[in-house]
């Protein structure tokens, strides 16, 4: 990806004081900022914890980071609002869950571990997956169901899954990933090479018996696996009031620690999930509530002002949006200016228009991929075509 | 008289089968009920998920102790089969669980074995596993273990089934087969409008737990008669819905207007068809069906669940127990195949009227 000349960061440094003359800036292309100092930015609001000591306020980060949270917030933004676009389009049938709003949880998440700590989440994963390397081409084919998809066409929206990236998926049935996350954990503890997994599930989800069930085997076994809880507030239509008796998911642990976190920051976010990860290796399970918000309905059928009002929504994004959220913080650094942040966001633009062509291109799954994949070594069963006598099939 | 109303089903049907136990707390009052509206029996034309919807106001109406809930039933349901129940009989009758499925059955259980009618949902089919255990091994066992001093007979549980042309992995399954191998619940599926209103108020007031599968395709697209009045329909009794002479079909459910298709076409090739509905999974009708082979000599079953271990399996195994000498050609099953339900593939997956039609016309030739 071509970007703008950069430059080092002592130049920006210098230019800092030069950076209101405009045409001045402009003939000596006034480079973003890729240092790697360190900057320390406060959290948006303080941690507030159960059973353990929080994390601090003050965030190190670098401009360098900020940018890639800006792109990629903007890349996650552009995408899900895309993805809205095909859908109504009927490019992508079946079910759609957006996860706009919620980026930061994302882009945060990835900035404090590596690829080789697992991540497993419920079905609003097009994001995350983006977050784990995936490509938009993959995002897109796959949602248009074309064997260019990260499952080849055979998951869609629910079921992304990266094994090079450690993303688990992409799961269908509420809460059923929360027990395969501490699965995973298990398998990181005997393995012993320091890494954990985050396994995220919804304020909905919150309420299901397994999680406690997998909570307490990993408590008892010290497994190092982060439970974090993306409440948006609503599970489908149902606020989160109407549905637990007590919403403070991060408090739900009992006797395993947790932290509450402000989702929509992804600074904040990354501090967190750096903290737990330190703290899950050592000391066992954690669970972090990501206060988040969703600006779409649940899914592509959901309008999503039956159960809350416009102007809940609009004020949530006015206040509390990540990406502009981070776009101030970077103006306010002086790391890029509005016109170079609004270029990035073109760019995106094209990016992602240029991956909804080529997923178009792709081919739908070929019919003989219905049987692949069911077990290993075929069932044998066979399977008719509308002329029972020409067309027999054993099932790989 | 039992048989006849088999037959012509489709009629308005306003007995009370002796045959059938009715549980005490209503009987009185359908009897009343059915004797007033003798002669004025208004029929309107509903889609499936309203006739569900006045089936289970007038459940609520008549018994006191009756309750619906289930996730987001409250403003009406995801496919709003429960619009109004609130507004109607209050919060406290008909409210909104938490997102367990669990707890909901385990729920249910405990509220039936307190002797109310528990009208559970699951929002859908391919939800129902993580209650599985509290069907299988609390619902349909308790009156059993208990000698009888225990029962959660109030409890049916609703949930909508079946394929719906978008659905994918989780939103089409049908999984009627796992709890048609249990003894101690019975399983209903309904065909159409009419047919789903009176029998979900006979299973309500069954006095075994029932598990009640609506097909979700059906929920808007099936339209039909359904009389305003309140009516049941006997369970455990198929239905003959098309005579023939030359093959015997059998099916539920969404598969039924499939199937009826098939036939029409069959005819079209001078094939006779008998299409019966099981309407009751468990205990079935094995009598009506085996009538009906004895007569034809051929048997095909249909239904959109994996043919491996389906439910076909079953009726294939009772009826060649039964009429062995009587078949003139293998029983043969157009079921949907052995894979998961698959997103794209769909169309592939689904046992559609070509590939029944086929069926039909190599059973016959055999």
């Amino acid at each position: 990806m071509a970007l703008a000349n950069f430059s080092s960061s002592s130049r920006s440094n210098l230019l800092k004081p030069l950076a209101p003359v405009l045409s001045f800036a402009e003939t000596l292309r006034r480079p973003i900022s890729t240092s790697t100092d360190p900057l320390i930015i406060e959290t948006s609001v303080p941690f507030t914890f159960h059973n353990c000591e929080p994390p601090s306020r003050s965030v190190e980060t670098n401009p360098q980071e900020l940018i890639s949270f800006f792109r990629g917030m903007a890349t996650m933004r552009r995408m899900e609002i895309a993805a809205d676009s095909l859908y109504k389009a009927k490019l992508i049938r079946g079910f759609c869950h957006l996860y706009d709003g919620q980026e930061a949880v994302a882009v945060g998440m990835e900035a404090a571990i590596t690829k080789k700590d697992c991540i497993i989440t419920a079905y609003r994963d097009h994001c995350t997956f983006l977050g784990r390397g995936g490509t938009l081409l993959e995002v897109f084919a796959e949602l248009m169901g074309r064997q260019a998809g990260c499952s080849r066409g055979k998951g869609g929206s629910m079921h992304f899954y990266k094994k090079e990236a450690g993303f688990y998926g992409g799961h269908g049935i509420v809460g059923a990933q929360v027990p395969l996350g501490c699965g995973l954990a298990f398998a990181q503890k005997y393995s012993k090479d320091e890494t954990v997994t985050f396994a995220l599930y919804g304020d909905g989800a919150a309420n299901q018996g397994q999680l406690f069930e997998a909570l307490n085997i990993s408590a008892l076994w010290d497994l190092p696996v982060i439970l974090v809880c993306e409440n948006n507030h609503y599970g489908m239509g149902t606020a989160e009031w109407r549905a637990a008796k007590n919403p403070a998911y991060y408090k739900r642990g009992d006797y395993v620690p947790g932290l509450k976190v402000d989702g929509m920051d992804a600074l904040a976010v990354k501090q967190a999930c750096k903290f737990a990860k330190e703290h899950v290796l050592r000391k066992g399970p954690i669970i972090l509530e990501m206060d988040t918000y969703r600006y779409h309905g649940h899914s592509m059928s959901d309008p999503g002002s039956t159960y809350r009002t416009r102007d809940e929504i609009s004020g949530v994004r006015q206040e509390r949006d990540p990406v502009e959220r981070i776009r101030k913080v970077i103006l306010a650094h002086d790391l890029a200016t509005e016109k170079e942040l609004k270029d990035f966001e073109k760019e995106i633009r094209k990016e992602v228009d240029q991956a909804i062509a080529q997923a178009k291109e792709s081919p739908m799954p070929e019919p003989y991929e219905l049987f692949t994949n069911v077990h290993v070594k075929g069932l044998g069963t066979e399977a008719f075509g509308a002329d029972r006598k020409e067309v027999r099939a054993v099932l790989p | 008289m039992a048989s006849c109303l088999r037959r012509y089903g489709r009629r308005l049907s306003v007995s009370i089968c002796e045959k059938r136990e009715l549980s005490t707390a209503c009987e009185g009052k359908v009897i009343q009920q059915q004797q007033q509206q003798q002669q004025q029996q208004t029929a309107k034309l509903l889609n499936l998920c309203s006739a569900i919807n006045q089936a289970l106001h007038l459940a609520l109406e008549t018994d006191p102790r009756s309750y619906v809930f289930g996730e987001d039933v409250s403003f009406g349901g995801v496919f709003r089969c429960t619009t109004g129940l609130t507004e109607r009989f209050g919060k406290n009758r008909v409210f909104n669980t938490p997102l367990c499925e669990q707890g909901i059955v385990g729920f249910g259980i405990g509220l039936a074995a307190m002797g109310n009618r528990a009208i559970a949902e699951i929002q859908f089919a391919d939800y129902i596993y993580p209650a599985f255990d509290q069907i299988v091994n609390e619902a349909a066992k308790f009156r059993y273990r208990s000698g009888n001093q225990y029962d959660c007979g109030g409890l049916t549980i609703r949930a909508p089934y079946g394929a719906v042309g978008h659905g994918g992995h989780y939103h089409s399954q049908s999984p009627e087969a796992f709890f048609c191998h249990v003894p101690g619940i019975k399983v209903v599926i309904p065909r159409s409008p009419q047919q789903a209103k009176g029998l979900l108020l006979s299973c309500i007031r069954d006095p075994n737990p029932v598990v009640f599968f609506e097909p979700k395709w059906l929920y808007r697209l099936a339209v039909e008669e359904v009389p305003e009045h309140d009516y049941m329909l006997p369970l455990s009794e198929a239905e003959v819905i098309r005579e023939g002479s030359d093959i015997t079909l059998v099916g539920w459910g969404a598969q039924l207007s499939i199937m009826e298709q098939a036939c029409t076409d069959a005819e079209k090739d001078g094939i006779s068809c008998e299409l019966i509905d099981l309407k009751t999974l468990i205990p079935w009708d094995k009598e009506t069906v085996e009538t009906s082979v004895r007569k034809t000599g051929r048997l095909l079953i249909s239904h959109e669940a994996p043919v491996t271990g389906g439910f076909g399996a079953e009726i294939s195994a009772s009826i060649v127990e039964r009429c062995f000498l009587r078949l003139e050609a293998p029983v043969a099953r157009v079921c949907g195949l052995d894979t998961p339900f698959p997103l794209v593939f769909e169309p592939f997956y689904m046992p559609t009227k070509n590939k029944i039609l086929d069926a039909i016309k190599s059973t016959v030739n055999y």
